[in-house]
Formats: C-alpha cells, structure tokens, sequence
C-alpha cells in the first residue's frame, strides 16, 4: 500500500511540476512585466491611437468571420447531416481542412488568389476597385479560414443524434423548412452552437500568421494591425507596450476557456456521460475528424445502442492478462 | 405507416426508398441542393482554391522547379528542424499527456480543478502572445536565470507549450469512461500495478494517445507565432513556417509555394491518418 | 432554476455581447483617435492622406517628421498612415500594388525599381539627386566593449557572433556588405584580399534578420557580439534604451538614402517631402541621428551618439557608391543573383 501511494505521489508531482514549469511560471512572468511599469504605462499602452483602432479592427473581423462561419457551419452541418448525396463524406473532410493548415500557409494561398498583381481572381477584382489583399476583407477571409470549421464540429454531432424525428413530425404536420429550423432545430442545436462560437471567437482574436501576411502591417490612418499584430510589431520594433496589450489578450483566452470549462461541466452533469473533449473542439490547427466521420458513421450503421466512442473503445480485451 | 421513420426501424424497402433512408436523411431537393451549392461555393472559395492555388504555384517552374526549390539547403535544414522537432513534441505529450491525463482522472487533490483549465490557457492563446510569453522567460532577460534564445531546446519547448492539452484531452475521456472491473480483476489475480496498466489499460488508451500524437505533430509543424520570436534569428532555428514567410517577404512565390506545398502534404497526411485511427477505435469491442 | 445555472446559460451570450459592446466602445474611441491626427484648421491640404511606404528603420525620424508638419500650415489636417520594413520588400510591396504616396528606402535601386510606373522619372532630378539623408556604416558592440573590437579586422577573428540583416531583403544589408569588402581597398588591398576579407566575414555571421531594424532588435534580445548596422540606427537604439556602444570604424562607407512621391500621390505629400527636405526636417533627421545630405546644415546636440555635441565625426577613409561606379553597376557586380561577388560568397559559406 506505502508504495501505492508514494508511486501516486510521484506522479502527481511530476504532473504539477510539468504544467507549473510550462504554463504558470511564464504566465506569471507576463504579468509581473505587465505590471511593473506601473498603471499609467498600462494605460498608455492599450488607449494609444494605434491600439483604439487595433481593437476596432481585431473586434470588426472577429464579428464578421464568426458570423460567416456561423451561418455557413449551421448550413453545412444540416446539408451533411440531413442529406444524402454524392461527395457527401468528402465534403465533410474537406471542411475540416482548415485546422491543420499552417498559418503561414493560409496568408499565401489567399495572396496567391487575391493578391491584385498576380491573384488569379485579384488581379480581375482589382480593376474593378476591388481591394482585398492589403485591405479588411482579406483579413476576414484569412481569419475566416483558419476558424471554419470550429462552429461546423459542434453542431454536427448534435445535429446527427437529435431533432430527426421532431423535424420530420413537423414536416407531415405542414411546417415550412424555414418554421422547422427556426422552431425546432435551432433550440436543439443553440448550445452547441453558442458553444462553437465562443471556440471560433477565441480564434479569431488571437490569429496572427495569417493575418500577417494578407495585411501588409499598416499602421496610421489606413492601419490593417490587429491587436496580435501590433504586439508583434511593438516587440519588433523595440517599442513599449507590447506587454500590456499581450496581457489583455491572455485575459480574453482565459475567461473564454473558463466559459468554455463551465459550459463543458453543465453538459457533464446534464448527460451523465463522459466530458467531450474539452480542447478537442479548440483544435485550432489540426484536423480531428471524430466528430463529423463519426456522426456519418453512426448515422449509417443505425447504431443507436454505441453513442460514444469511449464506451466502444473500452470493451475489455480478453486476452489482456495473458 | 406514414412517411415518419424511427432510425432503428427498418421500413419496408419500397417504403425507405421512397424519401428517407433508415437514418432520416433524404435526397436533395430544390432548396437544398441550392444551399449545398452555395456551401461548395463558399468552400472552394475561401478554402480549396487558395490551397490549390499554392500547390499551382509550387510547380509553377514544373517538377524541375519544384525540387530545386525544395532541396535548396537553407529549405532542408528548415524542414529537418521542423520535422525533429515536431516529432519530439509529439512523444513528449504522448507521455506526459497520459500522465496527466491519469492524474486529472484518478487523483484528488486540492486545487485539481484549477489545474485543468490551466491546462488549456496556452493553446488557446495568440500565438504571438505565446511567443512573447516564451520570449520573456526563456530570453536573455530571463528572470529565472534560463537562457535559452536561438537555441532548438527552445523551438522544443515553444511547441511544448502550445501543444499541451493534445495528449491529455484525447485520453481523458476514455481513461474516465474505463471500466475499472477488469483492472481490479487483474490486481485480484495478482498482476502488479504497473502489469495492470502495461497490459490492461495502455492497449486499450493507445489509440487516443496516438490521435492526440498526432493532433500534436500536426500543430507543431505548421507552428510560426510562438516560436518566431525565441527563435533569436538565427537559421539553426528557422522552422518551415519562417522559411516560407521569408520566402513570402522577398517575393519569391514559387520557392515559398514550394515549402507550403510540403507542409500541405504533411496536413493531408495528418488528416487520413487520424481519420483511420478514429474509425479504428469506433470499430474496437 | 438555480442561478448559477442561469449565468452559464448566458455566459456565451453575455460574452457575444461584451465583444459587440468592445467594437461599439472601439468604434466611438477611433472617431476621438483621428484628432491626434488632425487639427481643426483648415489648411490647404487638410482632409488629404499620405501613406508613408519606408524601409525599417527611419521609423523613429517619420513619426517625429509627422508630429512637426501637422503643426505647420502646409500639415494641417493632413491624415498619415505608415508601414515600414526591409528595404527590398517594402519596394516590392508597392510594385505589388501596396497603396503608396510617399516612399523611401535605404538605396537606390529600391526607388528605381518603381520607375516609371510609380515614380516618376523626375525624382531625383532635384538638388540633392534625390536623397533626403545620410549616414555611414557603424559596428555596434555590447555594452562596455568587452571584445574590445576597435575595426573590421577584429571581427573575423575566431568566435565573433556578427548580426548583419539578409541582402536579399534588406537594403542595409547591402550597405554593411558594401563597408566590409571595400575596407581592405581602402587600406590598399586588392580585390581578391577584399573577397577573402568577405569570406572570413561570413563565417562569423550568425544571424541574417530580414531588414536593419530586425536586426537591431534581434542583437538587443541577445543574439551575437557584434551588429553591423547605420549610425542612426546605433544612435536610435541608444535614444531608446537600449545597451550598447558603437565603433565608427577607419574605413567606412557611405550611406545615402532616397526619397520621393509616387505618381498617384497627393499635393500633401509633396508638401510633406518638401518639409522633410527643408532646414527644420533636416534639423529632425539629425536629432535622430542621420547625417543631414546638406554639408553645412547646423547640427545641434544629438542624444545617444558617442559625443552628444559632435555627433558625426568624419571617417578617416570614407568610400561612396560613386567610388565604385553606381548602384547599377554595383548591384550586379555584387548582389547578382546568380552571379554577384557577394552571392557566391554567400553560397560558400552556407
């Protein structure tokens, strides 16, 4: 028993010491140097005309791009989960994608098809007056991008489990498309997608390499810095204040993680089953497939009694102790 | 009776052909199959035209172009540093990521509850907060006295730090929904606990620690923000990323195209195979 | 319900709707912003914008040059907006289409690249060809000195950490390149011992930042012993905290930068280059630390140089682009992409 519980404390040592040496040292590092050079630096550093507008715009493109993926990940979900056609799986890995794009990556395909000189649809639109790269709609399409898909994984599973039956009830009954998805998908479906867009707010605030690239870094009247750029730019160019606004975005990350932490807990107590993964949804650049393929997978195997994957995943292995 | 179908009742066949399947799903009509085409539309616009638009412009100077660009040393060392690295940290978390998987779950100490959310903070960070973070305790200035700039122990440790909750929420679920009867039969049977864990527990884990692996792997090859600023500059610590956004910065589409080109590939590859391990671990029992 | 659970209800909702409370703030804010930009009187060019394209480093001087001309009669009301970066990128971007009014750049064939379709050819038609500053090549050290480097021949000797920027985005680059190499010529080399000069040279460097001022940035975050680098921006760094001494070596070179407005740009901006190149914005170039184009401009005390009250001392031996046949000439010879001195060299040493 003595060594049962000296083996767990080890353990539990090592794990505390592990996530403490990574994460609450440095965090407490930032806010130490935040808040050394005192409130008027502070203040300084976050009301500056460069800032003001650094908010204005990260705000503007946040809304824009979790709207957009709102709108389409609530439709593709539906398309995905209510229909059958040709393409149908691959469509849905194909929208999962995005996550495992490098950032970089992202800002260079959209220069390479925005982009006015040489974009193949960029050099067209911007004749026509049409300014994207370098300009705000390039940057909400960067964002957009690297965020798509985050509203899409939470409904999907949702969508594919719940609201069949009472679509279809209403459906005989004589409800239109429109009164069905508004009176009844829509509440099914609205914690899992308030959800996704908390997930997909988060993202878009913090994105940096992508917007990076689509944006030229202007500063001034005609400014394309987002808040991650400024604070990129302040460290570049040796000027104060990169620290302050750093910290407000890592007091964004942390009440949206707690959001999201409660809400994850709510659902927990509510379906007496597993947590989903907390951070599985937050997956912000790499590709995990579970919740769309699956949710195709149960849907066509009918399988009602398997509804999680943990539980299939854990049927004892009868040759294990051997 | 009606065109209503439960999902576990199978209908008549000429019945189910008719609108819906067994799963509900029906065949696109009008409206639908309108939305779906402005769905594709908006995907292939944001998504799958940009992507290949890069693949385009890789090969833009043909297969010939294409490899030059790639084997160009300064490209390679990159690539080897990314790869290397990027591995590291996937086995890293492997490990540890259990570990703390196993700690969050079966262990009960004050403060438990804190810890997991802690957890989460710095993946979900800005990148370049991340790096800034980095940058502030690992830089020169370094108050705890380590300095680690422009070296690949800090390129390591930078992925590290954004790659944290992979392995732990991968594992977490599955290691809270285990069934802990057969552990206590195998203890009852004699088995040591480490027998226990190595032959009862760790098979039935590894596929969610191989996907959370490998949700690590893909995230740190394509990492640029919070690596870039601890990287010191020096080009023993350029990873991919920087090499291709340098690439971008003096114009040079192709050779930049070329290297994204790689780390597509590499993201495809990510994806099929996470793919396979997911449908591989639905399949199990 | 239980009100706890009715805050995690509304908890995304509350947090959608302190993001749209945050741009609606944000939006009122930036209306208060744009007076910092713009005073109440009407000048003649009020309501007019210039967008300043530059390379890395004269941040600094640009941001003070705006500050001083909003307040003349020919500023007021003009609104500005700014990207600075390395050199060659920069004339790049605006041959790419980066909306641009006023340019400037750390060399020559950065500005010639944009003629004629953004510049017109006229531009350095004007008294001082048109360049709007100068400076010389400088090596920057750790504080103290502690390698008690004196000159160039000091820094190829084994285990010196030299910064110096990428030439193929950075016009500074090509300036310390230019410094290093004709060094030995000036003390009566011959061009083989130059290139091996060149080439020991390389070996030390350590770390090729894409403009001058990364590279500045990346020395002062710990990176190397030694940067290669102008002597404003030496100066700048000092002006803002930053630890480190400079060397103004024997042999240096000469460094001259280019200014003017592109073809689409407005009356401001010329009023704006003309204020620039005027007595007051050349008095603002040297508070910053650049040597003023005009030889007997007066130069006041200039914080941060080595003597605050004789900034600029004259290098002993002091080569010009000219001494070696011009930027075009030049350009080729050196940078070449396949072909130049320096990119073989480059090559060689990995």
């Amino acid at each position: 028993m003595d060594s049962r519980r000296s083996t767990q404390l080890i353990r539990r040592t090592i794990a505390l010491l592990y996530v403490g040496v990574l994460v609450l040292v440095p965090l407490v590092v930032v806010t130490w140097k935040t808040v050394s050079p005192g409130p008027s630096a502070f203040w300084k550093a976050i009301s500056s005309d460069q800032a003001v507008t650094a908010f204005r715009l990260t705000a503007e493109i946040a809304l824009a791009s979790v709207a957009l993926n709102a709108v389409f990940g609530v439709g593709l979900g539906l398309l995905i989960t209510r229909y059958r056609f040709p393409g149908r799986r691959l469509l849905s890995a194909l929208a999962d994608l995005p996550l495992s794009v490098s950032p970089i990556v992202v800002g260079l395909a959209l220069v390479l098809v925005y982009g006015p000189v040489d974009g193949w649809f960029g050099s067209t639109l911007d004749s026509a007056g049409i300014k994207i790269i370098f300009s705000l709609p390039g940057m909400i399409l960067a964002t957009t991008f690297v965020s798509f898909p985050l509203v899409l994984r939470e409904v999907v599973p949702v969508l594919a489990e719940e609201g069949i039956e009472q679509e279809q009830a209403a459906r005989v009954l004589g409800a239109s498309a429109w009164q069905r998805f508004l009176r009844i998908t829509l509440p099914i479906i609205r914690p899992a997608l308030l959800y996704g867009i908390v997930l997909s707010l988060a993202r878009s605030i913090g994105e940096y390499g992508a917007v990076l690239v689509v944006s030229g870094n202007v500063s001034g009247a005609d400014q394309t810095q987002t808040v991650p750029l400024l604070v990129g730019e302040r460290v570049q160019q040796l000027e104060p204040g990169a620290f302050q606004l750093a910290f407000l975005l890592i007091v964004v990350t942390v009440l949206v993680i707690v959001l999201v932490f409660l809400r994850r807990r709510e659902n927990e107590s509510k379906h007496s089953e597993p947590p989903a993964v907390v951070l599985d949804d937050l997956a912000l650049s790499a590709a995990d497939p579970a919740p769309t393929a699956l949710a195709l997978d149960r849907a066509a195997s009918n399988d009602a009694a398997s509804n999680d994957v943990a539980l299939d995943s854990v049927a004892p292995n009868k040759g294990g102790l051997r | 009776m009606s065109t209503v179908v439960e999902p576990a009742t199978a209908a008549s066949p000429a019945r189910t052909r008719a609108a819906r399947d067994a799963s509900g799903a029906a065949r696109l009509g009008a409206g639908s199959g309108l939305g779906l085409g402005v769905a594709v539309l908006w995907l292939s616009l944001l998504v799958l035209i940009p992507l290949a638009a890069v693949v385009s412009r890789g090969f833009s100077g043909g297969w010939s172009g294409f490899w030059d660009n790639i084997t160009d040393p300064s490209a390679v060392r990159a690539l080897r540093l990314t790869v290397v690295s990027s591995l590291l940290v996937a086995a890293i978390n492997a490990v540890m990521g259990t570990l703390l998987a196993w700690v969050l779950v079966r262990d009960t100490f004050p403060g438990k509850r804190l810890v997991d959310v802690i957890i989460d903070i710095p993946f979900a960070l800005p990148t370049i907060v991340a790096g800034l973070v980095l940058l502030a305790v690992y830089g020169t200035d370094s108050p705890v006295g380590i300095h680690l700039l422009g070296t690949q122990r800090a390129i390591v440790l930078g992925l590290l730090f954004v790659t944290l909750p992979f392995s732990v929420r991968a594992v977490q679920p599955v290691l809270m929904a285990l069934d802990r009867e057969v552990e206590q039969a195998a203890a009852c049977l004699g088995a040591s606990p480490f027998t226990t864990f190595r032959r009862v527990v760790l098979p039935l884990l590894l596929p969610a620690i191989a996907s959370g692996a490998t949700l690590a792997f893909a995230r740190a090859m394509g990492e640029y923000g919070s690596v870039l600023l601890i990287s010191g500059g020096l080009s023993r610590t350029k990873v991919s990323s920087m090499y291709a956004y340098q690439k971008i910065e003096n114009f040079d589409f192709p050779a930049a195209a070329a290297t994204a080109t790689v780390l597509l590939a590499v993201s495809l590859l990510v994806i099929v195979g996470l793919d396979q391990l997911q449908r591989a671990a639905a399949r199990r029992g | 319900m239980k009100p706890w659970r009715l805050w995690r209800r509304g908890a995304p909702l509350i947090a959608a709707g302190a993001a749209l409370a945050l741009a609606v703030t944000a939006c009122g804010g930036s209306d208060d912003s744009s007076d910092a930009g713009a005073s109440s009187g009407a000048g003649p060019n009020a309501g007019q914008s210039v967008a300043i394209v530059g390379y890395s480093v004269p941040k600094p001087v640009y941001d003070a040059l705006q500050d001083a001309f909003l307040k003349t009669d020919a500023g007021k009301g003009v609104k500005f907006s700014e990207t600075f970066g390395a050199s060659g990128t920069e004339s790049k971007a605006v041959a790419s289409g980066q909306k641009a009014d006023f340019v400037t750049f750390s060399l020559d064939p950065d500005m010639t690249r944009l003629v004629p379709k953004f510049v017109a050819e006229s531009w350095n038609s004007d008294s001082t060809r048109g360049q709007i500053s100068n400076s010389v090549v400088v090596i920057a050290v750790r504080k103290g000195n502690p390698l008690h480097i004196t000159g160039w021949d000091d820094l190829i000797k084994p285990g010196v950490k030299i910064v110096t920027p990428d030439p193929a985005s950075s016009g500074s680059a090509k300036w310390n390149i230019l410094a290093a190499y004709t060094h030995t010529l000036a003390e009566g080399g011959t061009d083989a011992q130059a290139q091996d000069y060149l080439t020991s040279f390389f070996k030390n460097v350590v770390s090729k930042p894409a403009s001058g001022a990364d590279a500045t940035t990346t020395f002062t975050q710990g990176t190397g012993d030694v940067l290669i680098s102008y002597e404003n921006e030496a100066i700048g760094a000092k002006q803002k905290g930053v630890d480190l001494d400079y060397v103004i070596p024997k042999e240096s070179f000469l460094i001259e930068n280019p200014a003017a407005i592109t073809v689409s740009s407005s009356a401001a901006a010329k009023a704006f280059l003309a204020y620039a190149k005027s007595d007051e914005g050349q008095a603002i170039f040297a508070s910053k630390g650049f040597r003023p184009t005009d030889k007997n401009a007066t130069i006041g005390t200039v914080q941060g140089a080595n003597d605050p009250s004789k900034p600029f001392p004259t290098v002993e031996k002091l080569t010009t682009i000219t001494d070696l046949g011009g930027w075009s000439k030049v350009n080729k010879e050196f940078f070449d992409a396949d072909n130049g001195i320096v990119t073989k060299i480059e090559n060689a040493s990995g």
